[in-house]
């Protein structure tokens, strides 16, 4: 299937700051696309390109085939759900729907049905009368999206659309996002910041970072193949270790030497060679803790540890375990009836383990360190070396 | 309400209606009642109560003025806020660190007299003026055209001095408004133009409500303005009152023709205030 929208290397300047740095991208039609990234990353600079409240510097955006780079924000057929949802606080809810169509021009009775439809599918059938400041933040939620839709844009954008709810609404309207999308069947183009909303419900990512994407792909394929330490750490939560490239052990395999740290084994699919610098990035919740070695296995990593703290959250406990000045991340989850067993707890000695394949390896160059040091809100911070 | 808390806020309110009771109130009502006394011909006020003024004002000259009053006010208000709108919406787009310096280019004019602006109009009106030589150059005026002593002398001038006046509220209101209201206004398919027409108007609509009245009723009651730029043909009522008031010595007279002036200020501000209570209540 051809693309269906394509942003053709567009870059965007503000002042001295690169916003957007030759993005080329391309969605697919009916697609559930996110950009993720921090603040400042772009992902909005481009989604207002796509609106048309910005223009690039350089570069193309095409919707349908159609170059629309130039065309003013009410010639496009996209439109917009606002972060603060924008509703107009003269007009009532159903006022607030019906606005796209009457600039349309549509007749009265056209408009009529069609705001009682959308009020149907955002299930605010009695509250059409109201205004905005009379409703919650999570039907003003609605009204925006019921707002946009009526319009059947071919491209729906959504901008940070949950970030003034609070979690529990945040996670209802999540499903309701969901359905809306399989329901309406168009193209959605989301932003947000935050990684489990745009793992939750993407077809697929583009994780950006200082005006550029560093990956596009599936949820699982960004999560379980990040292909820099910058999406490693900005997805989901990671242990980084610098360490070197020692040699193959076999085809798919290599020994890596980490500094103040016994040589573990990694499956090696970069065929980086010996003497390479690179990070090795382990999830917490690929390690295991026991008190007993694990039984021999010949890729299977093990090292001695030291339990630092140990948080028991119910489904699974969060340790932090020591090694050498390494501070290591590892969630265990609880399949058993945990009262069964003998949990372990702060102070013992353990081991953690983790298959030689549940590694991947990150080339290690300057950026990538400041990266590292520039990733803001991530729920625990990565393994953090405490020199 | 508690009782503590009903006595605390009169005690706030007290001062200052005490206040306007005593130098406004009382006044007013004070003006009314002469109008129903009879004049004495030493320009006093004499005793005992007489219709005698207020059948006097059925002078079909009255009319006429009290009809120019009214159009060169609204004329007035209507320009001002067609000036004062675009430059509110500019005043409150501007990047921040402009608008101070734009706010107080609008206030500036106030460091001058009144007066000596006034007068500075008339020169530049004026025959042998600037800007009448200026025109005339360039083939846009005939040189026995006037552009002082008439109507539009008096509302170019009364545009001139209430323009500020009216942009202070205008730019209040401007400066809270949403503007990313317009811009999902054109998301959804409007013009730049239905844009402003359709969320920014109603958005700033209690600031153009302050501006009318703002405007409205010191451009009813002028007196100044039309007395030096304007014509005998052009006089408002505050000329009328003025004459009655120094020329004549007809107080009664003057005092009808004020409560009239007074009414017709008091029901803009009624129909206002009824239109603004409307909005509250959704």
């Amino acid at each position: 299937m051809a693309e269906f929208l394509e942003f053709d290397s567009v870059s965007k300047h503000f002042g001295s700051v690169r916003a957007v740095d030759g993005v080329t991208l391309a969605i697919r039609r009916g697609e559930f696309f996110s950009l993720l990234g921090p603040s400042g990353c772009g992902k909005t600079t481009l989604l207002r390109m796509l609106a048309g409240f910005e223009r690039p510097d350089t570069g193309r955006v095409l919707l349908d085939g159609r170059d629309i780079t130039d065309l003013p924000p009410n010639k496009r057929q996209v439109n917009t759900i606002f972060q603060n949802y924008a509703l107009f606080p003269h007009l009532t809810v159903r006022d607030n729907i019906a606005f796209g169509l009457r600039i349309a021009g549509r007749t009265g009775k056209e408009i009529d049905s069609e705001v009682d439809k959308m009020l149907a599918l955002i299930q605010m059938e009695d509250q059409g009368t109201k205004k905005p400041d009379q409703i919650s933040g999570g039907q003003k939620q609605r009204v925006a999206i019921a707002r946009a839709l009526i319009n059947r844009p071919q491209v729906l954008l959504l901008d940070e659309p949950l970030a003034a709810l609070d979690l529990k609404l945040r996670q209802r309207m999540l499903i309701e996002l969901d359905l809306i999308h399989d329901e309406v069947g168009i193209t959605f183009l989301y932003v947000t910041h935050d990684q489990g909303e745009a793992m939750s419900l993407s077809d697929r990512i583009a994780v950006m970072n200082r005006g550029k994407v560093e990956q596009l792909g599936t949820p699982t394929e960004i999560y379980e193949a990040p292909r820099s330490s910058f999406v490693a750490a900005f997805i989901g939560d990671t242990n980084f270790f610098e360490g070197t490239v020692a040699e193959a052990v076999d085809a798919e395999h290599s020994r890596l030497r980490i500094d103040g740290f016994p040589d573990v084994l990694v499956f090696n699919d970069k065929q980086l060679r010996t003497g390479d610098l690179v990070y090795l990035s382990v999830r917490p919740e690929k390690i295991g803790i026991s008190r007993e070695p694990p039984a021999d296995n010949r890729l299977r990593n093990a090292v001695h540890a030291h339990v630092d703290e140990a948080v028991y959250l119910g489904s699974h406990t969060r340790f932090w375990v020591r090694v050498q000045d390494y501070r290591i991340s590892v969630t265990q989850q609880h399949n058993r009836y945990l009262l069964d067993e003998k949990p372990i707890r702060w102070d013992e000695d353990v081991y953690i383990h983790w298959h030689a394949d549940d590694g991947f390896l990150l080339e290690r160059y300057s950026e990538s360190d400041e990266n590292l040091m520039t990733i803001p809100g991530i729920d625990g911070a990565p393994a953090e070396r405490t020199r | 309400m508690t009782g503590g808390k009903a006595r605390r806020e009169w005690a706030v309110t007290l001062p200052s209606f005490a206040w306007l009771v005593a130098l406004f109130v009382i006044p007013s009502l004070i003006v009314l009642a002469i109008a129903f006394r009879p004049a004495t011909p030493s320009g006093g006020i004499g005793a005992g109560w007489t219709l005698e003024t207020l059948r006097s004002l059925g002078n079909p000259n009255y009319p006429a003025i009290l009809w120019r009053t009214v159009w060169l006010a609204v004329a007035t208000t209507a320009v001002c806020l067609a000036l004062g709108v675009p430059t509110s919406y500019a005043l409150a787009r501007a990047p921040k660190r402009w608008r101070n310096l734009l706010l107080l280019l609008v206030i500036v004019p106030f460091w001058t007299s009144f007066l000596v602006r006034i007068f500075a109009w008339r020169t530049l009106l004026h025959p042998e003026g600037p800007l009448k030589r200026a025109l005339v150059a360039v083939g846009l005026a005939a040189p026995d055209s006037q552009l002082l002593y008439n109507s539009g002398a008096i509302l170019l001038v009364l545009v001139y001095t209430e323009l500020p006046f009216a942009i202070l509220p205008l730019y209040a209101a401007a400066e809270k408004f949403d503007f990313r209201l317009i811009e999902a206004a054109r998301d959804l398919g409007a013009s730049s133009w239905r844009a402003f027409r359709s969320v920014f108007l109603p958005g700033i609509g209690r600031g153009i409500v302050t501006a009318t009245l703002v405007t409205l009723i010191p451009a009813l009651g002028s007196y100044v303005v039309p007395d030096l730029v304007g014509g005998p043909s052009s006089e408002m009522i505050g000329n009328k009152i003025a004459q009655r008031t120094f020329t004549d010595r007809n107080l009664p007279h003057a005092a009808a023709l004020s409560a009239l002036l007074a009414l017709a200020v008091l029901a803009p501000t009624l129909i206002a205030l009824a239109a603004n209570r409307r909005k509250e209540s959704p």
